[in-house]
């Protein structure tokens, strides 16, 4: 069992600077994310991408800005349980909570921050009849662990960066690699794309391109699939492969937390904005993307405004006895839990002769 | 003085809806249907516009008004989208203009 302060669902800008907030008070932060690193849409959707609204940054790449936040928060030394979604929540007699995950881990606070952006993002699945049948016998959307296909014959389909980079990395370690792409263009990275291309020539890769697969067959395992060519003949034919990884991105579905008995308005949970942004569940709060109140605005600096203010509250509710006195951090410092200390230097007085 | 025009908006569910669309205010199709809430929030401009999600792609009804060209990043979403069509774009990609004044579109499904 994780035990924490607070523990944060959802690993995005709103959820990473919570922990920092939150070390100010002392209170320790654990972060639970459906996606293998931590960022949410800004490392999964946009990393390249500028943004211009955050505050004093007049540009910073989305990707950054996630670095940014990892380097901030470091001296509060939180921990992550990543590749894993949210699935239940229990309340607990003494008032606490118990988050499991999909995986079955445990995690225990008293109090849990819902920073879950517009959900836990979940593969889209191509439409192909019997896909259903064969998951997780011979159909996967998400590489774990490499090593699985070693020596396998392996198809994976799809034209962004994940399809090419596995594709890339694949080629060394399965029997036999093919990549199917609807189109002939694929939209990765530059020296992705030329390295997919050098494989091909080498023969490590078996590229069919513009092609469908659009069938898949097998007894109790995938045995083949069909793949459709796009030219004027439309020529199909059956390839047999052990494994099949359909990449066509991720999808944020507001998933599990749906069923929390939260207050939910547009695919977003109802908050209190006129405090603390507490859900109608006393002790589990709502920030960033994933909250919803009258004039909100899914803008990440508003997601630190209002993790900030979460903390607070959070901070009296573990501590209804103390009363916390805010402190600048140009004046208090920041005295990481890794023992680390930063803090203004001194003035220098000295007399002018 | 841009002048409001008159769109036709099919939704997923089938439904007809006539909006009147501003153009004076650097609105895209994407953000017009959020706008009048014709798609549950989520389910469409999860990107944001960038032409990196595809959950604003539509199917163009009236072939005969002319739309700005695809982009390369338009093309290759839409290249890893499902539901595709001959006459799919991206809602997002798609800045009105008074001269889409009739343009009938329809929300290709969640995907």
């Amino acid at each position: 069992m994780i035990k924490t302060d607070i523990l944060i669902i959802g690993a995005g800008p709103t959820g990473l600077f919570t922990v920092f907030e939150a070390g100010l008070l002392k209170l320790k932060c654990h972060l639970i994310d459906a996606l293998p690193q931590p960022g949410g849409q800004c490392a999964e959707i946009y990393p390249k991408k500028p943004i211009y609204d955050i505050p004093a940054f007049p540009e910073v790449l989305a990707g950054d800005l996630v670095d940014n936040l990892m380097e901030q928060i470091k001296p509060f030394e939180p921990g992550f349980t990543l590749g894993e979604r949210a699935d239940t929540i229990e309340k607990l007699d003494d008032g606490t909570f118990i988050v499991t995950t999909n995986k079955g881990t445990k995690h225990h606070a008293p109090v849990v921050a819902i920073a879950g952006g517009l959900g836990s993002f979940e593969p889209r699945k191509p439409l192909i009849e019997n896909l259903g049948q064969y998951e997780d016998k011979g159909v996967r959307y998400m590489i774990k662990d490499p090593e699985f296909y070693r020596d396998k014959k392996v198809v994976i389909a799809g034209g962004g960066d994940s399809a090419l980079d596995w594709s890339i990395f694949l080629a060394d370690v399965a029997e036999e690699v093919t990549l199917v792409h609807r189109r002939n263009e694929f939209r990765g990275a530059l020296d992705s794309v030329d390295k997919v291309k050098e494989l091909k020539d080498l023969g490590k890769i078996n590229l069919i391109t513009p092609a469908e697969i659009v069938q898949l067959e097998g007894e109790d395992h995938l045995e083949a699939v069909l793949i459709r060519k796009s030219n004027e003949a439309k020529e199909e034919f059956w390839l047999p492969v052990d494994e099949f990884i359909p990449l066509f991105g991720l999808s944020p579905k507001l998933g599990p937390i749906a069923d929390w008995g939260l207050e939910i308005e547009k695919n977003a949970i109802k908050v209190d904005n006129s405090l603390d942004y507490q859900t109608n569940i006393p002790g589990i709060y709502a920030i960033g993307d994933v909250n919803t109140y009258p004039g909100k605005l899914k803008l990440i600096l508003c997601g630190f405004h209002e993790a900030t203010l979460m903390c607070q509250s959070a901070y009296q509710r573990i501590f209804p006895d103390k009363k916390y006195v805010m402190k600048y951090t140009t004046v208090g410092g920041v005295t990481g839990f890794d023992g680390s200390k930063k803090e203004a230097p001194k003035a220098v007085v000295k007399a002018i002769n | 003085m841009n002048p409001d025009i008159n769109i036709i908006i099919t939704d997923r569910e089938g439904q007809k809806h006539e909006v009147v669309a501003p153009t004076d205010m650097n609105m895209n199709i994407m953000e017009l249907v959020r706008s009048y809430e014709l798609a549950p929030e989520g389910t469409i401009g999860v990107c944001g516009g960038m032409a990196m999600c595809a959950s604003c792609q539509c199917y163009i009804l009236t072939p005969q008004i002319e739309l700005p060209d695809m982009q390369d990043d338009e093309e290759a979403m839409l290249s890893e989208a499902f539901y595709t069509k001959e006459n799919s774009r991206l809602g997002c990609q798609i800045q009105l203009t008074p001269e889409m004044e009739g343009l009938e579109i329809e929300l290709a499904p969640e995907s």
